[in-house]
């Protein structure tokens, strides 16, 4: 094989293991369209059971945060136990929450 | 011929048809041209290995002289063998791998659809599992000889040459004897010139969406019914057998 990368590109794999669970990233597979996106998939990550549906998502589709994010995207909710319903106590009486 | 001795014939073609292509399919771990496809291929060629187990177990049991599907396997030898011409036929390129199992795989896809009724319950049964493989080999080299033709000039080029190149072995498919003969009227085999019209819908529909042209009609090479091959099946079963024959009985 020569040098030259011609394996097509990077789609990311997600797997729902049951009918109305989510879909959770797996892997991911090179390709070079959507239709062999999916039989490689399936040849690399669903061949002993692990799904119910498959989903391939070109690589350039997905938008990640950055490590420099971090700080505000994620930090700000360190002291903010009141956002958890756990931070509430339920009152004796209700029912059905 | 008794119906058992036609079964266990019948037997013979389905599961050294799988077990033959399987065993070229397997030639391809790790020689795949990228990751994903080589364990695709190397995915088919498990299916293929697994479909010939049922097969030539069944034989076995049908022959009812203690052979099991390992002696059918490796320890027959070249004119024992009723497989498909065009399942031995050498990978080449991996065009010619895709165009080869897309022709195959088309035949088995419509045979299985129709033996899926048959009345012999174990080739339903086998029929019934073996095609939800089927369908998916069929959808793999389908799609690569669409790729493949549609593709560059050159893909283009080289896949026509390599469907052109195994046309004369496709005949050979669907050609019947006294054994199909037999079963047909017991409702257990199914006529292969009503499978050839299936097959020649499915194959003019994926080369034309592939943009290639269905090879003229040629002279055909036969005989699979006689267990007669080409010169690549000698080669193909001494490596397979290699390990049962250099070391008889020799276990995991």
């Amino acid at each position: 094989m020569s040098n030259t990368d011609n394996q097509g590109g990077v789609w990311e794999v997600f797997i729902q293991s049951k009918p109305g669970l989510p879909h959770k990233h797996a892997g991911s597979v090179h390709a070079t369209d959507k239709e062999m996106a999916l039989q490689n998939a399936r040849d690399m990550y669903t061949r002993r059971q692990e799904g119910t549906c498959l989903w391939v998502v070109p690589l350039e589709a997905i938008v990640s945060s950055m490590p420099d994010d971090n700080d505000s995207f994620f930090d700000p909710s360190d002291d903010k136990i009141y956002r958890h319903p756990t931070h509430y106590v339920m009152p004796d009486g209700a029912k059905h929450i | 011929m008794t119906t058992n001795e036609a079964l266990i014939n019948y037997c013979l073609r389905l599961g050294d048809s799988s077990l033959i292509l399987g065993q070229r399919m397997s030639e391809w771990c790790s020689n795949g041209p990228i990751l994903e496809e080589d364990i695709a291929m190397t995915n088919i060629a498990l299916d293929l290995i697994g479909q010939s187990r049922t097969m030539l177990t069944y034989a076995g049991k049908l022959e009812g002289k203690g052979r099991t599907e390992d002696d059918f396997a490796y320890k027959r030898e070249e004119r024992e063998f009723y497989n498909t011409l065009l399942s031995e036929r050498p990978n080449g390129h991996f065009g010619d791998t895709v165009a080869r199992n897309f022709l195959h795989s088309a035949f088995f896809y419509h045979l299985f659809q129709a033996l899926k009724n048959s009345k012999d319950e174990m080739i339903a049964a086998h029929a019934a599992k073996s095609i939800k493989e089927v369908t998916y080999h069929l959808r793999h080299s389908s799609e690569w000889l669409v790729r493949l033709g549609d593709g560059t000039e050159e893909s283009h080029n080289k896949v026509q040459e390599s469907l052109n190149d195994m046309w004369e072995f496709t005949g050979d498919l669907f050609e019947m004897n006294e054994v199909d003969e037999l079963l047909i009227k017991e409702g257990i085999a199914v006529d292969l010139t009503e499978i050839k019209k299936e097959w020649d819908k499915t194959v003019n529909q994926v080369i034309e969406r592939a943009t290639l042209n269905r090879p003229e009609e040629c002279y055909m090479q036969t005989g699979r019914l006689n267990a007669i091959h080409s010169e690549y099946l000698g080669h193909l079963i001494a490596e397979m057998q290699f390990l049962q024959r250099a070391y008889p009985e020799a276990q995991w």
